[in-house]
């Protein structure tokens, strides 16, 4: 059973130096509300996974708590590039950053590879790509049926996975909605999990039997952080902010600013402060 | 045609008429995702545009900033996780076309979105392969579009981020693959299509206006024309009021939020 709690109890119940830390949400409900906790807790030596590093990494990377990352696009999606990420890898600042880099189609794989319980994924995959030569963790495997020579990559088992949804109900069972991305995976292959939810309800009432649903005996910790995923976005409660993935791109391109607006906005910050994002916009509001 | 239009509309509109109402279509974000939605906004109404987010047979009525905007699944026919999408309808064969961009490309139509330099000591880190690598081995056909510049068209690529005909000739399928790679490079001064042979882009349209030296100016490799090119058509007034059109829905959306 889940246990519901405060985001900083869950961090530090779930979390802890070293850890492989996957927090995943493809654009889409991106459990930034926690990763800003996990910067307050100051935990260090992460290795971060995760399919598009987006912002939540790129904060983590520049305050320095990641050893390591693996990733298949890192960019800032419309927008262009995550300076600090870039930093990393082009200076090594504030420290070196261990890559392994993926695509799309094998980090989804893997994460299902790793939800199956299985040591590794088997994809047709990476035919002509220079990844396969930089990434010693990209092999191949030989069909033992047909003699097909396909990409094979370790699968995914984080020690711990954070993933944001639309509700839980008052036991923890999650329910998620719109662009469901690799979450489902994420939190299956993962030893321990916490999800942050917009709301908890009494009942969950899913709106189809197909729906995608967590129960809370598969859940580490559930946590009520409304507008937890902003500045991504939460389907039926709001919209992502354009503007703030835009304006990151200033904050981000220089270390002092940077690390003034963490100071400001992460280490002065709490998950509260995050409430006030969780207001429908006014197309939705019916 | 009486009116005026700027080089970046000319390419949207060229890239956009390459795609049919049959088509299913994996679409890349940025100059893609315009020309795709000009596409289903003109002549291709029924076409089945499928972004790696796992949104399927969207119709955006803005263009999103990103591959999973919440309006991609708004207006979904349906919605898909990441493995599925990459798993069974792109790896199953299922997608007759993927439309890519990229930073720089080569005269084999190999993309690079990796690095510029080593891979270990990068110059520039650039976002990555995405769903890229996959999508260009395993859609029926791929279409690119960017603009002509030298720094785009370069001569050796550093990192071959999604390989398009490789070193040229049958080299796809001697790895294997069934599928046509990439038939199409359409850029904002002129149409390229790899050689029915060597797979080398070669020339076999101008824009209106455009000139062979332009063109040769503006590519990082001696450029090859076809013995005989055309002159792209113009746009229409219905193309360039429907690629403005969601252009300005767009600049305002964004601007909103």
């Amino acid at each position: 059973m889940a246990k519901i709690c405060t985001l900083a109890e869950a961090i530090e119940d779930n979390v802890r130096d070293g850890d492989t830390l996957a927090m995943e949400g493809f654009t889409h409900l991106i459990p930034y509300a926690a990763g800003h906790e996990i910067i307050r807790q100051d935990r260090k030596e992460l290795f971060l996974v995760r399919m598009t590093p987006d912002l939540i990494y790129d904060q983590l990377i520049g305050v320095g708590a990641a050893r390591g990352m693996k990733f298949s696009w890192g960019g800032n999606p419309g927008v262009g590039s995550l300076h600090r990420f870039r930093d990393a890898v082009e200076n090594q600042w504030p420290r070196p950053l261990d890559i392994e880099e993926h695509s799309h189609a094998a980090m989804a794989n893997a994460y299902e590879a790793g939800a199956a319980n299985l040591p590794f994924a088997v994809l047709r995959g990476y035919i002509g790509a220079d990844l396969a030569k930089v990434n010693p963790n990209i092999k191949s495997v030989t069909c033992p049926f047909t003699g097909e020579v396909l990409a094979a990559v370790p699968s995914i088992r984080p020690d711990v996975s954070i993933i944001h949804a639309q509700r839980a109900d008052r036991k923890g069972n999650v329910l998620i909605e719109g662009i469901s991305g690799v979450q489902k995976e994420a939190v299956l292959a993962a030893k321990r999990s916490i999800v942050t939810v917009e709301e908890i309800v009494d009942e969950l009432n899913p709106p189809s039997p197909n729906a995608v649903v967590l129960p809370t005996w598969a859940i580490s910790a559930v946590v009520h952080v409304p507008g937890g995923a902003f500045p991504s976005y939460a389907q039926g409660y709001y919209s992502r902010s354009y503007a703030f993935y835009i304006a990151w791109d200033k904050i981000a391109r220089d270390r002092d600013s940077f690390t003034a607006w963490i100071k400001e906005n992460v280490l002065a910050g709490k998950p509260e402060d995050f409430a006030r994002h969780a207001v429908r916009p006014a197309a939705n509001a019916a | 045609m009486s009116e005026t239009f700027t080089p970046t509309e000319m390419m949207t509109i060229a890239a956009a008429r390459a795609l049919t109402n049959d088509d299913v279509c994996f679409v890349g974000i940025g100059a893609p995702s315009a020309a795709c939605n000009v596409a289903r906004l003109t002549h291709a109404p029924d076409i089945t545009l499928i972004y790696e987010s796992g949104t399927i047979g969207t119709k955006p009525d803005v263009l999103p900033l990103s591959i999973g905007d919440g309006e991609l699944c708004d207006t979904a026919l349906f919605t898909v996780s990441v493995p599925e999408m990459f798993r069974y309808w792109l790896q199953g064969g299922r997608i007759t076309t993927g439309f890519l961009g990229g930073a720089q490309i080569d005269r084999f139509a190999n993309l690079n979105t990796t690095v510029v330099g080593p891979y270990d000591t990068p110059k520039v880190r650039l976002p990555g392969g995405g769903g890229a690598p996959e999508i260009a081995s395993n859609c029926g056909q791929i279409f690119i579009t960017m603009a002509l510049t030298n720094r785009g068209f370069v001569d050796h690529l550093d990192f071959i981020t999604s390989m398009g005909h490789g070193e040229g000739g049958d080299h796809r399928a001697r790895l294997g693959m069934t599928t046509k790679g990439p038939t199409r490079v359409v850029t904002d001064l002129c149409i390229f299509e790899p050689d029915p042979v060597t797979k080398e882009l070669t020339v076999v349209s101008l824009h209106k206006g455009v000139t062979r030296e332009q063109i040769e100016e503006n590519c990082g490799w001696p450029v090859r024309f076809a013995k005989e090119t055309t002159e792209t058509p113009v746009p229409t007034e219905t193309e360039l009021s429907v690629l403005r059109d969601i252009n300005a829905r767009t600049k305002k959306a964004h601007e909103a939020a």
